[in-house]
This record gives C-alpha cells, structure tokens and sequence, in this order.
C-alpha cells in the first residue's frame, strides 16, 4: 500500500479494499520500524490518527467521501496542531501545545485527511539541510549521509520515504522546491496568498507560503485543492475563487512556450545537473511544447536582497518569543532584561540567532533604507524580469538546486555556502510567483529536481506542465531501495 | 562591512538575545561575511524604482470594527511559564 500515491489510495479505500483505518496502521507501522533511521518525525500522532481514520471509514461507508477521505498525511511542524505539540524544530517551542488549528491543518481535517504526525525541519523554517533543527537532523532515504534539503526535510524525506504518502511544506526562498528537489519527490510553492498562513508560524512574512509535497503532480493538486482559498484571518491572503486543480491535468501542451533563462545555466552548475535538465527539455520538446532563451538580468541580486529581507522579518517576528507568554523561559532570570536576554539566548539555536543578528542590524537606526528598503527595490526589478519574461513564454524552467544533497556537515561552517543551495529558488519567493520541482533523474544515485516557475496564480497550469511530463516518464516513481 | 565584537554585542542588546562570549567574534566573522555579499545591492541604481511590499501591491485589507473573536484568555495563560490570577509574572521591574 505504502507505494501507491494518493490518487491511488483515494480510490482504493473508495472501492473498500482497505480501510482507513488499515491503510493508517501501515503507515504508522511503517514510521515505527524507518523512522528511528530517518528521523523525520518529532511527534508521531498514533491515537489522533486512529480516531481520524475510523471517523473516515464511518464516512466513506456512508458514502460521503470526498478525494482526500480517510488518507493519510504528515504535516510540517510549522502547522499549529491544537492540543498537539507544535515546535517549529526549535528548543524555544519543545513545550508549546497549540491552542489552536492553523487554517491548512483545519481544512486537511474538513477534508476528512488523517494526520499521521508533525514532521521535522530545520529551527523556525531557517536552514537548507536540515541541519538547524533541536530534534537533530533529518536523513535523505536516498543516501542515509547526505541531507534532505531545507527546510521542509522531514516532509520531503518522510515521502520519499514512503511513511506518509503527502506533506505539507512551507517555502520561503526554496524550502518546499529544494528539498523535494534533494530526496526526488514532486513539490509546489504556490502563489504568494493562495494559502493562508493563519497558523503558520512566521518566519519572513512577505515570502513564506505553504504547499504541498507529494510523489505526483497529480497528488500535489489534490493536496493543493484542500489547502488554498481566501482566509480573512490571513490579512495577505488574496481573494479569489479557487480553481479545479485536477481538471486540466492531461491538457495538451502543443505549441506551450517553455523559456530557459540563461543565467540559470551559468558556471556554478553541477554539469551533469545541467545534462539531465536538457534531457527533461527534450521530453517537452517532444510532448509539443517550444523553447526559447530568455534571461531575468537581475537573478545575481536575489540572493543579496534574500538575505536582508528575510532576516529582517524573522527578526520582527521572532521578538514575539520573550520568555513571558509562551515556550521556552530560562532558569532563575535576575531582572526582566535577563528574561529576554538568556530566555531567547537559550532558546533558539545558531542560525536563528545569526539570521535575528542581521535583521536586527539592518532595521536598526540609520541602516532601513540602505539595506531593507533597498532589497525592496530589487525585489521589484527580479519581480519585472519575471513579468517581461512571461510576455514571452508560459512557464520557465531551470535546475531547482545547483547540485544534488550534500554531506552533512559540509555547508555548516559557511552560511554563505549554505544560503548558495538556494540560488535558484529565491527569486521566486521574491516575485511571490508559484513555482514546482519535479525529479528529472538521478546523478551519483542522487535524485536531481527540475524547477518549473509560472506567472501568479497558474498553478493549474504548472500541475498540468508536471503532470504531462511525469506521464511520459517515471523518475518520480523511483524509490529508495532500503524504503521501497 | 566588517562588524566587530563591540558592535555584535550592541546589536545583540538589541535584539535582546544573549550571545555566548566566546562566540561573539565568529558572529562578528559570519555577520561581516553576510553584509559583504549582500553589498552587491548597492552597486544597482534604484533611485527611480518603486519598493516592493507585496507581490501583488496588495494592501493591508480593512475589516468591520466589531467583536469577531471570543475571550480565549484562561486558554492561552494555560501555556504561559508563570501567570497568577490571569496576570503574566516577570521579574520586578519597579523598586
């Protein structure tokens, strides 16, 4: 069972092949017996999952099933869960029971999904290898000693994985795309206030969006069909009626406009990276589609403005974690700057204190227009390449990362280097355009992810570009031979 | 832009996060490196270019002024470190 996708369960425990309720238990036994290797799960919710699993059965028999009745999912532990611990990977929240649902995990609920647990990533969504989290990293299933990709590694990992056929993830400058890129699963960021990010705990709140990560585009527009629409309790989300994802899936891409910008392909790419995106080009050359050069001149400064504007925010929206009314206090504080000082200092982990250093440092006095108010400039000149490139061409296409997983321990001595395994997928976040990774091979027995980047709100669009693709092949069908 | 170990500690103060002091001048080396490389912003000419705040130019959206949410007060205390008769404790602040 664990190596159907969730088209595939939906309709198996429609047809009563199995239960939801047996579907759950392999999939929980299955977390028992991989997980300890993987360590994808900070809170695995066996007695939740089992209730939510016989009330699905009650409502598949009485046949008021809908797609997502009754499968099982795993949730990022950026997703408030209440009366369930929500840690967002750091020591800051190891105690900090929600006391109430975020918008996606109570529409995952109103769809009748089953929530297997809350899964691992890197401390408050900072981070490109899982590295960063209190819980100790998560493991790639391909290659127990290489990452998973950031920040959303234990969603990418657990599904690679096969013990939980969908996840959600949330992105920010590549944290859904780059690590469904690293572990050869199928990702989506969607557009910037298509999902509400009402519950979702703050990181950078002009970028972060979550999405859904799963084995098929197909699956990814189910997710994707539970999880968007206006929320008035999100004051970015926009209103606009939400589109049947499935419907266009197996549209034809004749005469489709694919354009590959040039400073994608530069020098700082893996050539073996480079050969097997040519090979996915040709595939869609092949199912119809026409490719032109285009180029987006502003690519370089992505990540400069990135690294100004995320911090910046994180740093505004982590002075909400004080020691006084929620998480992590420190011991015996001596006065109430101490509180703040040792509770904060205590609580979060070394990325997340570097990442509030610079933020805090580039909103201080005399310092905002220089650096934030600028990143915002060049936010709108990457925004405006993107807009002139899609006067041309119906989606872009490019490497999602500039190499395969790395080592553990390799990038951690230099957050540059680090923050580098992004440089594909930043500039999106930027422009709030949606934007998918879709495996496309394998290099040194590594998966390797295509990015595919759409116009605001085409992410019908870009699931049928996915979809068509992953019909034709079936590199997303490839499992981890230890997982299989 | 280099930052040296007086400034980590000033901007630490700031941000109210205690740093460990044999970290300070890897922080100051990791920070330094960090403002380098987004430096490359300031070579690009936006004097006539419009911030960027929203994707869409969307604005802050305004709602109705009423009553939407309920008193959730015992429930949200329950997960605070030290409350006492609905108020938060912290330190003394005032002699």
């Amino acid at each position: 069972m664990h190596n159907k996708t969730i088209a595939e369960l939906s309709q198996g425990l429609r047809n009563k092949e199995y239960s939801s309720l047996e579907l759950t238990q392999a999939f929980l036994d299955r977390i028992r017996r991989h997980d300890p290797r993987l360590n994808c799960f900070v809170t695995v919710t066996e007695e939740a999952a089992l209730a939510q699993a016989k009330a699905a059965d009650a409502q598949i028999a009485a046949g008021r099933a809908g797609p997502l009745t009754g499968v099982p999912i795993a949730q990022k532990d950026i997703f408030c869960t209440q009366g369930i611990r929500t840690s967002c990977g750091s020591r800051m929240l190891d105690n900090f029971i929600a006391p109430y649902d975020a918008t996606v995990v109570a529409r995952f609920n109103q769809a009748g999904a089953v929530m297997l647990g809350k899964l691992n990533m890197d401390e408050f969504a900072m981070g490109s290898s899982n590295e960063t989290s209190y819980y100790g990293p998560v493991k790639n299933p391909w290659d127990v000693t290489t990452v998973p990709g950031g920040s959303s590694g234990g969603s990418a990992s657990s599904v690679a994985a096969r013990l939980a056929p969908g996840a959600t993830g949330t992105d920010t400058g590549g944290s859904i795309r780059q690590p469904a890129s690293f572990c050869g699963i199928t990702g989506l960021k969607p557009t910037y206030g298509l999902v509400s990010r009402y519950g979702m705990i703050a990181f950078a709140s002009s970028l972060d969006q979550g999405g859904p990560m799963a084995r098929t585009a197909e699956d990814c527009a189910q997710m994707l069909q539970a999880m968007a629409g206006f929320d008035e309790r999100d004051s970015t989300s926009v209103n606009r009626p939400v589109p049947n994802y499935g419907a266009g899936l197996s549209d034809s891409l004749e005469g489709f406009r694919i354009g590959l910008p040039k400073e994608f392909f530069d020098e700082g790419l893996d050539p073996t990276i480079a050969k097997l995106i040519d090979e996915a080009i040709a595939e869609y050359r092949k199912l119809g589609a026409e490719v032109k050069k285009v180029s987006l001149p502003n690519m370089d400064l992505s990540a400069p403005a990135y690294y100004v504007v995320a911090p910046a925010e994180c740093s505004s929206n982590l002075a909400r974690f004080d020691g006084v009314r929620f998480g992590y206090r420190c011991k015996d504080p001596k006065d109430l700057h101490d509180l703040y000082m040792r509770s904060r200092g205590e609580g979060f982990g070394a990325e997340v204190k570097r990442r509030i250093l610079i933020g805090t440092y580039v909103l201080s006095a005399g310092y905002y227009d220089a650096y934030y108010l600028k990143a915002q400039k060049i936010r709108r000149l990457i925004s405006d390449d993107f807009k002139q490139a899609f006067q041309e061409v119906d989606v872009i296409m490019g490497p999602t990362s500039p190499s395969v997983a790395f080592r553990f321990g390799e990038k951690t001595a230099d957050p540059i280097a680090m923050y580098l395994s992004d440089i594909y997928t930043i500039a999106v976040n930027l422009a709030g355009l949606p934007g998918m990774s879709i495996p496309v091979g394998f290099s040194n027995n590594l998966p390797v992810g295509m990015q595919i980047i759409g116009n605001y709100f085409t992410e019908g669009r870009l699931l049928n570009v996915a979809h068509r693709y992953q019909q034709a092949t079936d590199w997303h069908r490839q499992a981890p031979k230890d997982f299989a | 832009m280099s930052l040296d170990a007086e400034e980590i500690n000033k901007i630490a103060w700031l941000a109210r996060l205690a740093i460990d002091a044999d970290k300070v001048d890897a922080y100051a080396r990791d920070l330094s490196g960090i403002l380098g490389f987004v430096e490359q912003m300031s070579a690009v000419d936006t004097g006539s270019v419009a911030p960027m705040a929203h994707p869409m130019d969307q604005a802050q959206r305004l709602r109705e002024d009423s009553v939407t949410e309920t008193d959730q007060r015992e429930l949200f205390q329950a997960h605070a470190p030290l409350v006492e008769a609905g108020l938060y404790l912290v330190p003394k602040v005032i002699e």
